[in-house]
């Protein structure tokens, strides 16, 4: 299995509001009722749970496109990139190996669930563009499916049972990548991320802390797992994501129009560094490739497929970097590498 | 007819007593329903039907009985997996399915610190829905034996007897 060739529906930069609204993930957790947690299970306990999954998997057609790797069969260069793509959790990559860590990989790129992670599963759905519902459609299915064969840990009052009590209830987690330049720009994204907090939401950067995202990218997730229903949860997020993607806009437009030539120059200086550097680090290339983006989206650079932004966000990340070519590379290297890559997409 | 009073609460009736050997000690100890549950971190073999050497058996069987003096602060621990409520507030995270009801009592506010909220109203699944449904249904079942026994219809009671023995028998 080549970990940089899985793939992964939602890059195709296909679905509603797909502009503005990178991807839809919806996560669940769950744990089988007969065996401890992973944090105090016995090796014995975790192989146990890895062994029903197998089992499940052997016993359910629906299971056929889904294949399940055990991290310990992974390199750390290949754990990082499925990191990379969002797939494990940085704590999965890092001990996962060593606890009977596995993944289990839908064919698209759709559905994957980690297994023996801080939950026994974790179950997660993957969509681009804003469509939250659809991705409750899909994971609901899987969920119910693999429920058929297994006692999950519930409890009427506390729902579905979780090692940390912030995820009972419905064990969901549900967020939408967004992309902010604008309101970055504008210096506004403060006030969304306090408006959004106050009604049970929050919104972070993906790469980085509080509002100083790499690239300007944040996830809009719920914080609320008891006491609503999934529905419930994923209609008040939608709605949000939706205000929030409309404020992008109008700063978009208002930002163009209030700084004209400034913005403009800004926006295709970033292009002609991306399509010349010979050398350029992670960071400022999510930079650039950000501008680039809101330049190619309200229409004064030339025409770029998303496919190819969302792609490169994945590409020029470093375990990304060092698989393509075989072997690990030294910072400067990676810096060569990247730029080479970047030119090579936009040109 | 003197009430003997829980040597734990000294609040309630003692009800359940148990004996054991310490270094070639007899101790007894007397109980009341809830701290024997709360103390010898009962499970399901308190609820129904329990007799006194069941109760026997599974404690000694357990490695680490409450000490004496123990008894009156006790670390209580999940009994399926062994972790104690200060254990979690240390890792922050809860060891089973079984640490839920262990410390429903402590975990109950907090979760409604974190949620805002207490009852699920999301997705239930499926099997485990259907176990909750057969647990209900055999619970009321036996309230409704015993009555029927009070009042010596036995003809229903058999009846009764054979539709526990009946949903107890389908496991899901
Ligand atoms: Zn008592
Ligand atoms: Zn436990």
């Amino acid at each position: 299995m080549n970990v940089d060739e899985v793939k992964l529906e939602w890059i195709k930069g296909i679905g509603p509001n797909s502009t503005i609204a990178l991807s839809s993930r919806i996560r669940l957790a769950r744990n089988l009722r007969d065996y401890p947690f992973p944090s105090v299970a016995k090796k014995r306990d975790l192989e146990g749970v890895v062994q029903r999954i197998k089992d499940v998997l052997a016993q359910d057609p629906y299971f056929k496109p889904f294949t399940l790797i055990m991290l310990s069969d992974l390199n750390d260069l290949e754990r990082e990139a499925l990191v990379e793509k969002h797939m494990i959790s940085p704590d999965h990559a890092k001990s996962g190996n060593k606890r009977e860590g596995a993944l289990l990989l839908e064919n698209e790129g759709v559905l994957s669930m980690m297994i023996n992670e801080e939950d026994h599963l974790r179950i997660q759905c993957f969509l681009g563009g804003l469509q939250l519902s659809e991705a409750w459609r899909i994971i609901d299915r899987f969920d119910s499916i693999l429920e058929k064969h297994i006692d999950y840990a519930f409890d009427e009052e506390f729902g579905y049972l979780t090692a940390c009590p912030t995820n009972v209830g419905t064990g969901m987690r549900a967020s939408v990548m967004l992309h902010l330049p604008g309101l970055v720009l504008s210096k506004k994204i403060g006030r969304v991320i306090e408006e959004v907090s106050k009604i049970g939401l929050t919104v972070r950067g993906i790469y980085g802390e509080g509002s100083e995202a790499m690239g300007n990218l944040f996830q809009l997730s719920n914080q609320i797992t008891l006491g609503l229903s999934e529905e419930e949860i994923i209609d008040k997020l939608e709605k949000i994501a939706l205000r929030v993607i409309e404020e992008e806009e109008l700063t978009r437009k208002h930002l163009f129009k209030t700084k004209g030539i400034e913005l403009e120059d800004s926006l295709w200086r970033a292009y002609g560094i991306l399509k010349n550097a010979r050398l350029i680090s992670s960071k400022e290339a999510m930079e650039l490739l950000s501008k680039v983006r809101m330049g190619v989206d309200i229409g004064l650079l030339p025409s770029i497929d998303k496919y190819k932004f969302n792609e490169l966000l994945i590409k020029i990340r470093p375990a990304h970097l060092q698989l393509s070519v075989g072997r690990e590379l030294s910072p400067e290297e990676r810096d060569k590498i990247r730029a080479d890559l970047i030119r090579e997409s936009l040109n | 007819m003197k009430v003997m009073l829980c040597q734990n609460c000294k609040l309630k009736e003692a009800t359940v007593s148990i004996t054991r050997f310490i270094g070639g000690k007899k101790e007894e100890l007397h109980l009341c329903k809830d701290c024997a549950e709360e103390l010898l971190g009962g499970g399901d073999f308190l609820n129904f039907d329990f007799s006194l050497p069941d109760l026997l058996g599974t404690l000694l069987k357990q490695a680490s009985l409450p000490r004496w003096e123990e008894i009156k602060h006790p670390t209580v621990k999940c009994p399926k997996c062994g972790l104690s409520y200060e254990g979690f507030q240390e890792i922050g995270k809860l060891g089973c399915s079984e640490c839920y009801k262990t410390f429903r009592s402590k975990l109950t506010p907090l979760i409604k610190r974190i949620h805002g909220n207490m009852k699920h109203s999301g997705k239930v699944p499926h099997r485990a829905g259907e176990e909750l449904n057969r647990l209900r249904e055999i619970e009321k079942l036996r309230r409704e034996l015993e009555e029927a026994i009070r009042k010596e219809e036995y003809e229903k009671a058999a009846e009764l007897r054979d539709k526990i023995r009946e949903l107890e028998g389908r496991r899901v």
